[in-house]
């Protein structure tokens, strides 16, 4: 310990390793590619990751659609083929049975999955467009942004039945003027006359996003299209920590049971599990940074065998230099630690120029991706991966230096000084 | 100084041991000049480097300045290496990547001496060997006589109660060789004990004891009229 915080220790460190500069510099290109190798690598695998994370930050992330479809099974005196309407009822009863539900937003909808599309009109304007019927939660699962000014629908909006709608920006487009302030203004679905309170933002890839679209309270849904309490499908997204796959599962037998229909029927309940396909696209980047980071352990691995084989030859070569120093007075202990600090110095050295190399490269990827569509943002390495490489190779390179200089103690010095 | 008594040193070669010490009894006085003479293979070398803990002895008992050297780890092997000896090689041994004077100071560093300190003795010793102008030059640029100072001064430097000196003017031409004997000389002049190696004669007939080794026993040991070197400068 004292010989390390000993500053003749480093000045006979550099010496011995200034004199073959050309060797020292080839010993540490072997450490330096490994940790760059790594961190442009897992750097890289971060910003992918982050790049998923940002074209799906409106959804969350664990949330799910179930919808209902016709039976494939008879059950208690009902034949097959049965139609099954999902009911508002139901949602209370799975926020009851199923507690791992965080958020349930039942939706109607009129314009999509073949049912005829909502003709809106504005004075001599119109247009086809998809209309919902919406309960605030949904902006909790899908978040939908909001142009200053305006707003989406809200809890007095449902329980007054009001004649509000929230509408997507090319239905904005295509029914009011550039200038014109479309909060406030009055459209007509199905001739009833509605005022807009909210315009949302297109936010663009997410799975949820239409910028065609008219959102309207659930209630006054209800209203217009003479829906009752039938629902068209539910958006649910599950606690954090939840298994989406099991609680999938859970809802669907629960719906299956207040339906009447056979627990085996898998058709009966139709889903689609976002949650499930989220982990499986963040599986990707995980199985990248995995690779990465074992082609960046292996890579160093190597390069720190290198330091450790250059060492060897090193302290062959010195062989009679160490004999006159131990000749001299050194103990085995001052040139064992001579070595060992010398293989440390070079492998943290390389280390950190490969980790200062490697965060250039990134910043340089994440400079020119800038304006590229791709899902690629903000590259970065933890900072404690990096103090884990640091460490890696801190415990490699004692490791490794340990076998020249434990060659270096063990010659004799009288044998150190006949060779010639 | 020196006290050895009944010395001795066999090498394992293979299935054969080779007998090269056979009972050495030998003492050296504070202040001597002692030759240590023989042809190749007498054992001269192996005693130096027993009397210099570079090698363990087999049998008998070796006390240098009133302390036993025996079964000596390596660690206190190189301490009492520092503490009580100075060695002078044929070849030289200076290493190559530091200057005179850091080579001088070298084993001061293993002394824990500090570095200004360290740098101020280098720079006596070499002066008092004549190589103040030289310090800062690499061993490259040194002649062969003027390496061997550089290398007696080193030994200096530590303050050592014996300088052991192996063939000091093996690589030497004579009139460097006579140089290097009269350094040797004046140094012994300060009260300093040396023992120097050789097989030449005229180098031992500069020291004031000529000891005499032959298939590993003392044949001779006398004392003899000391040669002063500085003539033949």
């Amino acid at each position: 310990m004292r010989q390390l915080f000993d500053s003749d220790t480093w000045r006979e460190i550099f010496q011995s390793i200034g004199k073959n500069r050309l060797r020292t510099f080839l010993t540490m290109l072997g450490v330096f590619i490994g940790i760059y190798i790594y961190i442009a690598l897992s750097g890289a695998a971060k910003g992918l990751d982050n790049g998923f994370e940002k074209e799906f930050e409106t959804v969350a992330r664990n949330s799910m659609f179930i919808w209902a479809q016709t039976t494939s099974k008879p059950y208690a005196g009902f034949k097959t083929g049965r139609r099954i309407q999902l009911k508002l009822q139901d949602a209370e009863e799975l926020r009851r049975q199923v507690p791992e539900i965080e958020t349930l937003a039942p939706r109607n909808v009129s314009g999509v999955f073949g049912s005829s599309p909502g003709v809106i009109t504005r004075g001599i304007k119109s247009g086809n467009y998809s209309v919902f019927g919406d309960f605030p939660e949904f902006t909790k699962i899908a978040t939908k942004k909001i142009y200053d000014g305006g707003r989406f629908i809200n809890d007095e909006d449902i329980k007054q039945e009001r004649k509000v709608c929230v509408i997507g920006e090319r239905t904005q487009k295509e029914l009011f003027d550039v200038e014109e302030n479309p909060i406030g203004g009055y459209l007509e679905i199905e001739d009833v006359s509605f005022q807009v309170v909210g315009v949302h933002k297109f936010s663009g890839g997410g799975p949820f996003d239409n910028d065609s679209d008219i959102f309207i309270p659930f209630t006054t849904y209800k209203k217009i299209y003479n829906t009752g309490d039938n629902v068209a499908w539910f958006t649910i997204a599950a606690y954090d920590d939840a298994d989406v796959i099991k609680v999938e599962q859970d809802i669907k037998a629960n719906l299956r049971r207040i339906h009447k229909v056979d627990p085996e029927d898998e058709k009966a309940i139709g889903s689609f599990n976002l949650g499930e396909q989220f982990k499986k696209i963040f599986g990707f980047s995980n199985g990248l940074t995995f690779l990465s980071l074992i082609v960046g352990i292996a890579t160093i691995l190597a390069g720190v065998i290198g330091i450790g084989n250059i060492l060897l030859i090193s302290v062959k070569e010195r062989t009679k230099e160490l004999g006159v120093r131990r000749a001299l007075g050194a103990t085995p202990t001052e040139v064992r630690n001579q070595i060992l600090i010398e293989a440390l110095f070079l492998t943290l050295l390389a280390g950190i120029i490969g980790i200062i190399m490697g965060a250039l490269t990134l910043k340089g990827i994440d400079v020119f991706t800038q304006d590229v569509d791709l899902p690629y943002t903000n590259p970065t390495v933890p900072i404690p991966y990096v103090i884990g490489s640091l460490l890696l190779m801190v415990i490699l390179g004692v490791l490794i230096g340990l076998i020249p200089a434990q060659r270096a103690v063990s010659i004799k010095p009288i044998d150190a000084l006949r060779e010639e | 100084m020196i006290e050895i008594k009944d010395l001795h040193k066999s090498y394992k070669m293979g299935s054969n041991s080779l007998h090269v010490l056979k009972g050495i009894n030998f003492s050296v006085e504070e202040g001597e000049l002692v030759a240590i003479m023989g042809s190749s293979g007498s054992g001269k070398s192996t005693l130096l480097n027993i009397l210099g803990m570079l090698d363990e002895l087999d049998e008998g008992s070796y006390t240098l300045d009133n302390v036993a050297i025996k079964n000596l780890n390596e660690t206190k092997a190189a301490q009492y290496r520092n503490k009580f000896l100075g060695f002078v090689f044929q070849s030289f041994n200076l290493i190559n990547y530091k200057s005179a004077v850091e080579n001088v100071a070298l084993p001061l560093y293993y002394q824990r001496v500090g570095r200004k300190e360290r740098q101020e003795k280098a720079l006596k010793y070499l002066e008092q060997v004549g190589l103040k102008e030289w310090a800062t030059h690499l061993p490259s640029e040194l002649s062969g006589g003027q390496k061997q100072r550089v290398a007696i001064a080193r030994a200096m430097a530590a303050e050592p109660k014996v300088l052991l000196a192996d063939e000091p003017t093996g690589a030497l031409d004579s009139t460097t060789s006579y140089e290097v004997m009269d350094l040797i000389q004046k140094i012994n002049d300060a009260g300093n004990t040396i023992l120097v190696v050789t097989h030449e004669e005229d180098i031992a007939q500069m020291c004031k004891r000529i000891v005499h080794l032959k298939d590993g026993v003392i044949v001779e040991d006398k004392k003899v009229e000391q040669v002063r070197a500085s003539q033949y400068v």
